[in-house]
């Protein structure tokens, strides 16, 4: 009986250092693959836009561009929707559809990433660039500088879809999180701001949010963090190219993961596939940094809960 | 206009604007649905489930294989996962609540929880695939399997700190040894939770793609060989939806709604099924 009871306990505490070692074991993995483009290129890989697998020359210049800009967009889109949207659910909704919106909202993060991927390419994408594209360009288009954001062809893929697509699959990520750390807002400090005879805009805006905005953050990171490491969706729609020579957001490009996902499985052994996995690496120590960001700062939100009110 | 006016008015616009945030998430899951309902049906067939996927320009053909692959792989992953994941969260939750371990991997955790998967894919490949020299199920499993863990670990923990403390005092009192009262009582209690977590699991790895591409990769073959490559649904769909057979693509769209209604209904029963455990 004794014996079989430290066996359990030794086995459980095994087990949790397994989930930590794997964080080790994945970094310590990713950079002994990507050793020898690490010292092929040195730090140059991060400024150089070439990529030409037969010269063996590689820069991640173009996907880590394409991963970024993708995941601002999203993010532009998503931030404002998801506070809407978690403003909606703990202030506006009536008690009865709180919960049935809120799951439905959540259906779309449940939602795999190679649907919104096909249906990306194959459905919104024609009438993205049959409809939404010409209206941006004839709109927006005529004004200096950030006209030139939209200038181009219309092709429907590209990075402005990939990022719209992305804001979609990030929005329950975000507003879930939104809505959490809303309702941790004691009652007491909205009904004493009502009760001077704010609107719900303004309890919202000067109370609530300045008293939640750390868990805001954290929910926007966290959401980066997801928009940065999407793989399918983006892979359908972004277009899968290595030029760049605009600085149009209607241009096709590629981001880290769909430079991986195209080109990993049939990559040469040698310096072709170390290269790839130095793109690996930088996307996860990105991803890394973001989360923890997030997480921390989620954290203090849950900690000061109990003191403050 | 005074400004009792102005004020309503800023309130009535961004009551208007959250409302509409709104009707925009649900704009698109109603578009998105839509589509895989309209075009996947029209792609059900007997077929699907009896063909082989068809080599190109062949105009008849399935996804028995793709679905059996899946199916196998799916099982085995969520049979890896499950346990270790189940362990590390009763680790978490009963004995290493207040000790720097558990702290540690509570947080190592969440970042697994959110870290992209197409890593966990390049860990496996670089691990297991260049070692061995070749793609193989297995490292699929493995792959699913390490994108399992992080959710059972979450939902096990949270779930047994939901357990009031009394239950664990009574069963101490009567004598019994740690690990008797958490798989007798404590686990037992948090049975329903533990499962929905499996289940949100299972729905996770269901239609993951990015960590296939470089493990199990894609077989157009039936093959039951684990130590080969297999065939599966979301690499299936990648290579059909991308291709330019109207056929290729119908059959990708009935696998996207097989997927995709795999997934909700998985969902929706974890929610029933935890709102039924709440109640009691």
């Amino acid at each position: 009986m004794k014996f079989g009871d430290r066996l359990f306990g030794t086995l459980a505490k095994s087990f949790a250092w397994l989930t930590l070692i794997l964080l080790a074991g994945i970094i310590l993995a990713l950079v002994y693959a990507s050793w020898p483009s690490i010292q092929a290129f040195g730090i140059g890989f991060l400024f150089s836009d070439a990529w030409n697998p037969p010269m063996e020359d590689f820069g991640g210049l173009i996907p880590i561009y394409g991963t970024l800009v993708t995941s601002v967009i999203a993010l532009l889109i998503a931030v404002p929707v998801s506070f809407g949207i978690a403003l909606f659910l703990t202030e506006m909704a009536p008690a009865w559809l709180r919960r049935p919106l809120g799951t439905a909202i959540e259906l779309l993060a449940a939602i795999p990433s190679i649907v919104y991927g096909m249906w990306g390419l194959l459905v919104f994408a024609p009438i993205f660039a049959k409809y939404i594209q010409p209206g941006l360009q004839s709109s927006i288009g005529h004004v200096p500088v950030i006209g030139k954001l939209f200038a181009g062809a219309p092709l429907g893929i590209g990075l402005l879809a990939a990022g719209i697509i992305l804001a979609i699959m990030i929005i329950p990520y975000i507003a879930s999180v939104m809505r959490d750390v809303f309702e941790v807002t004691p009652p007491m400090l909205k009904e004493s701001a009502y009760g001077v005879g704010c609107t719900t805009w303004e309890v919202m805006w000067g109370v609530v949010l300045p008293y939640t905005k750390t868990g805001v953050i954290g929910g926007v990171m966290l959401g980066l963090g997801r928009a940065l490491g999407e793989t399918m969706a983006v892979t359908f729609v972004i277009g899968n190219t290595n030029f760049l020579d605009s600085a149009s957001l209607f241009a096709p490009g590629n981001s880290i993961t769909s430079a991986l996902a195209n080109e990993f499985a049939e990559a040469d052994p040698g310096l072709h596939t170390a290269a790839l996995m130095e793109l690996g690496l930088i996307l996860f120590m990105i991803t890394l940094v973001v989360l923890v960001v997030s997480k921390l700062l989620l954290n203090r939100l849950a900690k000061g809960e109990g003191t403050k009110s | 206009m005074n400004l009792l006016a102005r004020r309503k008015l800023t309130n009535q616009v961004a009551l208007t604007l959250s409302l509409s945030a709104m009707a925009f998430g649900l704009f698109w899951l109603a578009w998105i649905l839509w589509t895989v309902l309209e075009l996947g049906i029209s792609g059900l067939s007997l077929t699907l489930f009896t063909e082989m996927t068809p080599p190109p320009g062949a105009d008849v053909g399935g996804l028995a294989n793709a679905i059996a692959g899946s199916l196998i792989m799916v099982v085995l992953a969520t049979l890896l996962g499950t346990p270790i994941g189940i362990l590390a969260g009763v680790y978490l939750a009963e004995y290493g609540r207040n000790h720097w371990l558990g702290s540690t991997t509570r947080f190592i955790n969440d970042l697994l929880l959110s870290a992209p998967s197409i890593v966990i894919g390049l860990f496996v490949y670089a691990v297991v695939v260049a070692q061995t020299g070749k793609f193989s199920a297995w490292s699929g499993v493995l792959a699913l399997a390490l994108i399992v863990l992080p959710v059972v670990v979450r939902t096990t923990e949270n779930m047994l700190q939901l357990i009031p403390n009394t239950l664990r005092e009574a069963a101490f009192a009567l004598g019994a040894p740690k690990s008797v009262v958490i798989s007798k009582v404590t686990l037992r209690a948090a049975r329903a939770g533990v499962l929905t977590g499996v289940l949100l699991a299972v729905a996770r790895i269901a239609g993951e793609t990015a960590p296939l591409l470089f493990t199990a990769l894609s077989n157009q073959f039936w093959s039951l060989n684990l130590n080969e490559p297999m065939a599966n649904l979301p690499v299936t769909i990648f290579k059909f939806a991308m291709s330019p057979f109207t056929n290729w693509q119908e059959l990708a769209w009935a696998g996207v709604f097989l997927i995709t209604m795999g997934v909700l209904v998985l969902n929706i029963i974890a929610r029933v099924f935890l709102r039924a455990e709440k109640v009691n």
